[in-house]
């Protein structure tokens, strides 16, 4: 475009233009609900993902093997073991967790209810556990396969199969979302090229006009540019506030009850002023793309 | 000043509307286009400011051939043609004043330029007192008077109009051409394409008579010569 466009030229296409968004009032109406719909969803859906995304990242992070050692390992045996596990190339770690140990963490983890788990503290049922931790958490399952095959192991536990059950739902949802996200895309889109084109017909005289005496044909598109911009604009506004506000009161309402878990969710800030910031951009790109649309078709200057 | 040579225009639609003309047309001329409805008067005129773009030859004016002109040089070409309608196309919600100006506003003209300027030929057309009023609380001629207010404020060095009088009664038709005859005066070109014997009878000029998409008379102080 013009790149030494005069301040003056800038106020009369910023002035022309929210004058056509006062001008055309209900599809004006209609195309910004249409973003705001279509932001409001983005951003639900962006901050659940990232969220599931995130945690899924720190389960998987946190992925470990238990191997529970036969009750009748002697000290002896259990060393031998541990040196065994040690030699597996992908281990990273192996740490001892005793019996008694392993009943005060059940009984911690069932709060109320784990209490009653007090009275085995005569008689222990639990065994002594390993916690291994490998390399990559891909190797979880490999690893655990070749510790099973040792002596005095009694049964071997991991996560992984979990895990990846939770990655493979936030994959399925992810494209979901997105199929649902690229087809309101577009409607608020094509809304808006309509907007614009109902401003382009109502100032068709003018525009010839404008075209007989000279204008530029930049000049002629700016107002139409800024129109669509503003009504993208316009479009994120409610979202953003929407958004900020949920998301502040779930983190106060989630975030204790995920308390004694690794988990957390994403704090709000810088979280949410990035997902305001991409909302506001989506806007501005809706609104753009639909007014180019309708520019470049009415408007052959 | 402008000047065509060998030009032809088809349509896509089939019609052959210019069939080959040559002309020359001087800087300073006044230059009646006449011929019966249809014959490539408008279409002519159109080529002139370039709406429409020739099948073929060329139109040079002032050293430009607008055959071959970019799209991105069209407004810079625009801004030395005035051009004068017979339907005045006006903006109906702006003032008399701000349809003058927004001619000048358009090309980012100097807001203080825009003033002296526009109130000068407002006050050319003898329009001045009724800066201030709406199109549609004018006559007619008085229209036609701020359209053609708009085609010479950024001071063109061709003004061509398409029927400019055909909306207007005999009275008022006068005092239009009254005023570009002043124009004319000036030194700015005038291109008329008309209707009207009276005019061109009277006030005898270069006459460009147009059939069938050719020239069939090109005479100095020439005669309507169609019995309309």
């Amino acid at each position: 475009m013009n790149t030494d466009m005069k301040i003056r030229t800038i106020g009369r296409h910023v002035r022309e233009s929210v004058k056509s968004i006062g001008r055309n009032g209900w599809m004006t109406f209609a195309s910004v609900s249409a973003v705001t719909v279509t932001l409001i969803l983005v951003g639900v859906f962006f901050v659940i993902m990232m969220n599931l995304n995130r945690a899924a990242e720190t389960v998987e992070e946190d992925v470990q093997i238990r191997v529970h050692i036969d009750v009748a390992a002697s000290k002896h045996d259990q060393e031998t073991l541990k040196a065994a596990i040690q030699a597996i190339p992908e281990v990273k770690s192996v740490k001892f967790s005793p019996k008694e140990e392993e009943l005060k963490d059940l009984v911690k983890n069932m709060g109320e209810e784990g209490k009653a788990f007090k009275l085995f503290e005569q008689d222990n049922p639990l065994n002594d556990v390993f916690i291994v931790k490998t390399k990559k958490p891909t190797d979880t399952m490999k690893v655990a396969d070749k510790i099973e095959k040792l002596n005095f192991v009694f049964k071997v536990k991991y996560g992984q199969d979990k895990v990846e059950k939770l990655f493979k739902f936030i994959k399925a949802s992810r494209n979901v979302g997105i199929v649902l996200i690229i087809g309101l895309f577009f409607t608020a889109i094509f809304l808006i090229s309509n907007t614009i084109k109902i401003t382009i017909i109502a100032r068709r005289r003018e525009i010839k006009i404008m075209k007989l005496v000279g204008a530029t044909n930049s000049f002629i598109r700016w107002p139409f540019f800024l129109e669509g911009l503003w009504l993208g604009i316009l479009g994120s506004i409610l979202p953003i506030i929407l958004i900020s506000i949920a998301y502040y009161r779930a983190f106060d309402y989630v975030n204790p009850k995920l308390n004694g878990t690794f988990i957390k969710m994403l704090p709000f800030d810088p979280f949410i002023y990035q997902v305001s910031g991409i909302l506001l951009l989506m806007g501005a790109l809706i609104g753009v793309w639909g007014s180019l649309m309708s520019v470049r078709k009415f408007l052959k200057v | 000043m402008i000047e065509l040579k060998d030009v032809y225009k088809k349509y896509p639609n089939g019609v052959t509307a210019i069939n080959g003309i040559d002309i020359r047309i001087n800087q300073g001329e006044f230059v009646y286009i006449v011929g019966p409805s249809g014959a490539g008067k408008s279409t002519f005129v159109k080529m002139i400011y370039r709406e429409e773009v020739p099948t073929s030859g060329t139109i040079t004016m002032n050293g430009v051939n607008l055959a071959k002109l970019k799209m991105k040089k069209v407004p810079m070409h625009r801004r030395n043609i005035g051009v004068v309608f017979q339907d005045f196309k006006l903006l109906p919600t702006l003032t008399v004043y701000e349809n003058v100006a927004f001619a000048l506003e358009v090309i980012e003209a100097q807001p203080k330029f825009i003033k002296k300027r526009v109130m000068e030929v407002l006050d050319l057309v003898g329009l001045k007192h009724k800066a201030r009023m709406l199109p549609t609380e004018l006559s007619g001629g008085e229209q036609q008077r701020v359209s053609i207010a708009r085609s010479i404020v950024n001071s063109p060095k061709v003004v061509i109009a398409d029927e400019p009088t055909g909306n207007l009664d005999p009275e008022t038709t006068w005092e239009i051409m009254k005023i570009f005859e002043e124009i004319n005066n000036r030194g700015t070109t005038v291109v008329m394409a008309t209707h009207n014997r009276d005019i061109v009878n009277t006030l005898k000029r270069r006459v460009i008579a147009i059939e069938d998409g050719k020239i069939v008379r090109d005479e100095q102080r020439g005669e309507y010569g169609y019995e309309n």
